[in-house]
């Protein structure tokens, strides 16, 4: 048996549902110009921008929807399954600054801070795709957007969980996506990335989110919605009237974009938050928060939707225990939810900072999750008679042939990272951090660059050279030579 | 029963109630308590008491926005009594706000003004998604003391510091001080782009608005 964590039932869920309709059409969601004909054309009013759309053709655009779809490593190879209660996990996304790995003091992130987070991602299974984890600020803010991609796609062969920070820049990203993947058919039809889209609280497809919906579903690569209420603030403050405007958000976002496309692949996904009433600030790591994740991907699994959510974040300024906590709390919940996507790994104070060190750390909180989702599993047709029948009373289980055949499967084994009082560990007094720092160093000493076709190197290298030129960038962050680079 | 009177109006502030304080404010102009007494000795000490709390994990973000609310329905009354009496309410000064270019956010912005209005302060709010230029031509237009900036995300953070830029290029820097927040935003950043404060909060931002408008010589202020 699989265990599982489930907040909503049926009827609260049928609850949500019928009021998240009943406020697409009344008082209807926010849209922009991009998208009005084509709702339009479907029959729905939009008066004064916002749309009101009807129950039933939402509900019948929510049926062409594909339950699942993967995405693809660099080999061609199904890496992620969106779909059913499989688990993934990525790292945190588009963060400004990093938590310097030697004065562990927050600091604006640069491209080499992004290449050494992508290159231990690729190190560790734990992350089963990448992320465009950081804004580099030695590139200017005009190519901030691609440019992080182009160095996830340099460094790394997993699939990526990605955005555009505009309309008119998805194309560029979507064209370096199809450079690496040889042609926008072949990323068509087995894509690399998906890309979040963001509505922005309460019920608002913006011009930029809107039109990245359309342009995603006709270009055939996945979107994922992020949608972001934040109980009493741009929400309502109950928990379960946020879990309403998220899932009006998705259904809105989900017609839009099969309005564009039928059957183009998309993810009902958010980073929800409760709204602190003492700070104003919006804790990722606060338990309410990680109840609002499960809860809305609850709704989205009631239909049968790939998922996705914003977890294993925590919100203290620096490597601590709160953070440990927050992060692995949040960890457990989303991987018991069998939430598709969860985002957020490495990052602490409210999304403000991300840390390569954190992100080390909670892939060990994955790791411990994964293990938790295998379940407790009758692996022998005795469960412990036939154990006893060997030992007697002796209690002698160690020397056991059953005990050595099943131990692997029964009990997860750690990095050094987590203290166990291993003999030939790291210094366990020099704390989590100082291991967490040490497996850092370690995991970019085993890092090889993944193997990618010279021609295909060559136009990411060309493109990436043409567009940084237009806004004066000299030479490219992050980026080493293909001679020097293919090790 | 002036005392009791004032009692009464600083606890329909604490209290977030508005009919309260608007029918208190009522029966002090039909009872001949100078308007500004009533502001000053029962209204003000209210919201002050309402920062303490807030500062002391009393009171709440929905308790404070209530206050202010409260606030505003006594100075409805008292306002105009003012005006009749050819005086006015010493402002604390003029704040232009707004959320930067590219981010539609305001829940904090919002919370900002409310909050500089009830201390006081004449807030002129620019909305959401507001180029450097407007925000140089408003503080221009209103000879403004203080410019604050908001944004939400860590993209459009960016942003504030061309509205520092915009202002210096109107020729207006030496004069109108400039304050950002926002949940990315922290102090350095605020050292970084040449801003003179930075508010963790609603409420930091009344303290930081008013230390910014004492003309001392110092560094980037943080109020939290």
């Amino acid at each position: 048996m699989r265990p599982r964590f489930e907040l909503l039932d049926k009827p609260l869920i049928e609850r949500i549902l019928g009021e998240a309709f009943q406020l697409i059409e009344d008082p209807g969601v926010r849209v922009a110009p991009y998208v009005v004909e084509l709702l339009r054309s479907a029959g729905v009013t939009v008066t004064e921008g916002v749309a009101h759309i009807p129950e039933a053709l939402a509900r019948s655009l929510l049926e062409p929807v594909p339950r699942e779809f993967y995405l693809y490593d660099r080999r061609g190879k199904a890496a992620v399954h969106y779909g059913g209660d499989d688990i993934h996990f990525d790292p945190g996304s588009s963060c400004l600054n990093i938590l310097d790995p030697e004065t562990q003091q927050a600091r604006p992130a640069l491209a080499a801070d992004l290449v050494r987070l992508v290159q231990v991602a690729e190190m560790l299974p734990q992350f089963a795709a990448q992320s465009t984890a950081m804004v580099c600020n030695d590139v200017p803010p005009e190519i901030g957007d691609w440019y992080r991609l182009l160095l996830v796609l340099w460094h790394s062969e997993k699939p990526v969980v990605t955005g555009a920070f505009s309309a008119a820049s998805l194309h560029t990203l979507l064209e370096l996506l199809a450079i690496e993947s040889g042609g926008c058919e072949a990323l068509r039809n087995k894509p690399r990335a998906v890309f979040d889209v963001c509505p922005s609280p309460p019920l608002n497809w913006s011009e930029f989110a809107s039109q990245n919906l359309v342009d995603l579903a006709r270009a055939g690569v996945p979107a994922e919605i992020v949608s972001m209420p934040l109980a009493g603030a741009t929400a309502p403050v109950t928990l379960a009237g946020s879990v309403v405007q998220h899932a009006a958000e998705c259904i809105s976002g989900i017609t839009i974009h099969q309005l564009a496309q039928p059957g183009a692949p998309i993810v009902w996904g958010g980073a929800p938050a409760i709204f602190d009433m003492r700070t104003g600030r919006t804790p990722m790591g606060a338990i309410e928060t990680a109840m609002l994740d499960v809860a809305c991907a609850e709704v989205g699994k009631y239909f049968g939707l790939p998922t996705h959510a914003y977890m294993v974040a925590g919100d203290g300024r620096m490597i601590d225990a709160q953070v440990g906590m927050e992060s692995g709390m949040s960890t457990v919940l989303g991987a018991l939810a069998g939430i598709n996507m969860i985002s957020g790994a490495g990052m602490l104070d409210f999304l403000a900072c991300h840390s390569i060190e954190k992100l080390v750390m909670d892939a060990e909180a994955i790791a411990s999750a994964q293990r938790l989702i295998g379940g407790i599993e009758p692996r022998s047709e005795s469960l412990a008679v036939a154990a006893f029948a060997q030992t007697g009373l002796q209690g002698d289980f160690l020397k056991l042939k059953e005990t050595r055949a099943l131990f692997r499967k029964e009990q997860h084994f750690p990095s050094a990272i987590i203290d166990r009082g291993l003999a030939s560990g790291p210094d366990s007094s020099q704390g989590i951090l100082g291991r967490a720092q040490e497996r850092v160093e370690e995991l970019l000493a085993e890092y090889r660059r993944p193997e990618i076709l010279a021609d295909r190197e060559r136009a990411l290298l060309n493109f990436a050279e043409t567009e940084s030129g237009r806004v004066g960038l000299e030479g490219l962050p992050g980026i080493t030579s293909p001679a020097s680079a293919s090790r | 029963m002036p005392d009791d009177t004032f009692t009464a109006m600083r606890q329909s502030i604490i209290d977030g109630a508005p009919d309260t304080a608007c029918d208190l404010a009522q029966r002090a102009v039909a009872s001949g308590i100078e308007p500004l007494t009533a502001i000053n000795e029962g209204y003000v000490p209210g919201m002050h008491a309402v920062g303490d709390r807030f500062a002391q994990g009393q009171m709440f973000l929905p308790d404070m926005m209530a206050s202010a609310e409260a606030m505003r329905a006594a100075m409805a009354v008292l306002d105009p009594e003012l005006k009749k009496l050819g005086t006015e309410r010493p402002m604390a000064g003029v704040v232009v706000l707004g959320t930067t270019k590219g981010d539609i956010h305001e829940i904090g912005k919002i919370l900002v003004g409310t909050l500089l209005s009830a201390h006081g302060f004449r807030v002129h709010d620019l909305g959401v998604d507001v180029a450097g230029e407007k925000f140089a031509a408003k503080a221009r237009e209103l000879s403004a003391d203080i410019v604050g900036v908001s944004a939400l995300l860590t993209t459009t953070m960016r942003n504030q510091r061309g509205v520092v830029e915009a202002l210096v290029k109107a020729g207006l820097r030496s004069q109108v001080k400039v304050m950002v927040g926002g949940a990315p935003v922290t102090r350095k950043w605020a050292e970084e782009i040449g801003a003179d404060g930075y508010a963790k909060d609603a409420m930091s931002a009344v303290a930081l608005a008013r230390s910014l408008i004492e003309p001392k010589a110092l560094p980037v202020r943080e109020a939290v």
